[in-house]
C-alpha cells in the first residue's frame, strides 16, 4: 500500500520536518495576526468615518480573495512591480498575517461591540476609573469571548498554510511528492501511503486544538 | 499594464472562470446534501450513523482541502479507485463543505430555544408538526449566516484545484505567467475575476442575512 517507503532511511523524519516548516509559518503568522488584529479591531470601534471605510475595504478584500491569489500577488506581483525580491517564506508570512489580521480584527470588534454599555456604566457608578474598568471588567470578558475563536484561527491558519507549496516552499506535501518520486521504481504505490500519512498528521495536529477551542467555548458560554 | 495583452487573455480567463464556478457549484450542492443529512442524523441521534457522521465532520474539518485532494486524486488510484480531476475537485469540495455545513445546520438546530418546543407541544402540535413547522424554519434562519460564510469559504477554496491540474483561474494565471512573463496583467485579471465571482455572493449573502433576520426576529 506504499506505507513502507516511510520507514526507508530518514523519510518519516523528513516528512515531519516538512510539517514543522508549515507549522512555523502558521505560528509566526498567528502571533503577528493576534497583535495587529487587537489594534485594528479596537480602532474599528472608534467612530471615525475614514477609519471605518478603510477597515471595511481591507476586511472585505481579504474576506473574498482566496489566500492562494494573495500569495501569488505578494510573491510574484511585488517582484515584478516593485522590484522587491523576497523569499517565499517571507511572502507567505506577510500574506497569512494580512489575512489573519483581517479575521482577528473582526473577532475583536465583535467582542468589543458585544459588551453592553451597562457594564461600563455600572463599573463607573461603583467608583472604578477608566483604567480599572478596562482591566477588571471589560478585558476579562473580552478574553473569554475571544480566546476560543482565536484558537480556532490557529487551526484555520495551519490548514491554510498547506498551499505554500504552490510558491515553492518545501513543506510536508512537497517532501511527500519528493519521496514518492524518489521511490517510483521500488514502491509504485507510495502515493497512497504517503498522502494518507500526511492526511493523518494534519488531523493529529488540528484535532486537539479544535477540541480545546470547543471546550473553552462551552466552559465560558454563560 | 498593456490593454492588448489583457484583451488577448480574456477568453482563457473566462473559460477558466466558468469551469471554476461550475465545479464550485456542484461541490456546494454536494456539501448541502451531505451537511443536511449528517446534521439530521446527529440531531435525531440515529444510532450508528450519528457516530459515522460525527467522525466524518471531525476528520474533514481538521484537514486542509489540498491534502484531501492530493489523497483522493493521487493516493486513491493506487488502491484501484481512479477518478477524473473534475470529479475529484467537486467531490473534495463537497466533502470538505459537507462537514462545515453540517456544523452550521447542527448549531442552528441546537440554538432553537427549548421554550419553542414546549409551547408547540402545549398547543397540541404533533411531533412531526413541531419539527417541520416550528424547529426547522427557525433552525434554518439561525444557520443562514453560517451558510453564507461557508459558501464564500468554499468558492475561495476552489483556488487550490490548480494543484490537481484542473484548468481553473489559478492554473490559467500561473500558466500565462510562465509562458509570457506578463505577470502584472495575469495577476490583475486573476484578482478581477475572483472579485467578479465573490463580491456579488458576499453582497447578496449580506442582504439575505438581514432579510431573514428581520422576518424572523424583527430587527
Amino acid at each position: 500500500m506504499g506505507f513502507e517507503v516511510l520507514f526507508k532511511g530518514s523519510n518519516m523524519l523528513r516528512l515531519l520536518s516538512g510539517l514543522g516548516v508549515a507549522l512555523r509559518i502558521s505560528l509566526v503568522s498567528v502571533l503577528i495576526s493576534i497583535g495587529a488584529g487587537l489594534v485594528l479591531g479596537s480602532l474599528m470601534t472608534v467612530k471615525k468615518p475614514v477609519i471605518n471605510v478603510l477597515s471595511k475595504i481591507y476586511l472585505e478584500f481579504f474576506r473574498i480573495m482566496p489566500q492562494m491569489v494573495l500569495l501569488f500577488l505578494v510573491y510574484f506581483g511585488t517582484t515584478k512591480v516593485l522590484g522587491v525580491n523576497m523569499s517565499a517564506e517571507t511572502a507567505s508570512v506577510i500574506v497569512f498575517s494580512l489575512w489573519g489580521t483581517a479575521e482577528m480584527s473582526d473577532l475583536v470588534r465583535g467582542a468589543l461591540k458585544g459588551i453592553p454599555t451597562a457594564q461600563y456604566e455600572s463599573s463607573y457608578a461603583l467608583g472604578l476609573n477608566v483604567r480599572q474598568t478596562y482591566i477588571h471588567i471589560i478585558i476579562p470578558q473580552i478574553i473569554r469571548r475571544m480566546l476560543p475563536l482565536s484558537i480556532n484561527l490557529v487551526t484555520r491558519m495551519i490548514k491554510t498554510t498547506g498551499i505554500v507549496m504552490m510558491i515553492g516552499i518545501v513543506e510536508i506535501l512537497k517532501v511527500g511528492q519528493q519521496i514518492i518520486e524518489a521511490n517510483r521504481k521500488t514502491s509504485p504505490d507510495a502515493a497512497f501511503g504517503v498522502f494518507a500519512t500526511i492526511f493523518v498528521l494534519y488531523f493529529l495536529v488540528c484535532w486537539p486544538i479544535s477540541i480545546l477551542s470547543k471546550h473553552l467555548e462551552k466552559k465560558w458560554e454563560s | 499594464m498593456d490593454t492588448d495583452v489583457l484583451i488577448s487573455y480574456l477568453p482563457g480567463y473566462a473559460e477558466a472562470f466558468f469551469l471554476t464556478v461550475r465545479i464550485g457549484l456542484i461541490g456546494i450542492a454536494i456539501s448541502f446534501v451531505l451537511g443536511i443529512v449528517s446534521a439530521f442524523c446527529i440531531y435525531f441521534k440515529i444510532p450508528v450513523l450519528r457516530r459515522v457522521f460525527n467522525a466524518y465532520i471531525e476528520i474533514f474539518r481538521n484537514t486542509p482541502l489540498l491534502v484531501q485532494l492530493f489523497f483522493i486524486y493521487f493516493g486513491l488510484p493506487k488502491i484501484g479507485i481512479a477518478i477524473s480531476a473534475e470529479v475529484c475537485g467537486a467531490l473534495g469540495l463537497g466533502l470538505l463543505g459537507g462537514s462545515y455545513m453540517a456544523e452550521g445546520f447542527r448549531s442552528g438546530l441546537d440554538a432553537v430555544a427549548l421554550s419553542q418546543t414546549e409551547s408547540a407541544l402545549a398547543l397540541g402540535m404533533t411531533k412531526s408538526g413541531l419539527f417541520f413547522h416550528v424547529i426547522l424554519p427557525e433552525a434554518f434562519t439561525l444557520s443562514v449566516p453560517a451558510i453564507v460564510a461557508n459558501v464564500i469559504f468554499l468558492l475561495k477554496e476552489t483556488s487550490v484545484f490548480s494543484a490537481i491540474s484542473l484548468m481553473d483561474l489559478m492554473f490559467t494565471a500561473k500558466d500565462l505567467i510562465g509562458l509570457y512573463y506578463n505577470t502584472t496583467e495575469a495577476l490583475f485579471l486573476l484578482v478581477v475575476f475572483y472579485i467578479v465571482m465573490l463580491l456579488p455572493v458576499s453582497i447578496i449573502g449580506g442582504i439575505v442575512e438581514k432579510k431573514v433576520r428581520y422576518k424572523m426576529f424583527g430587527n
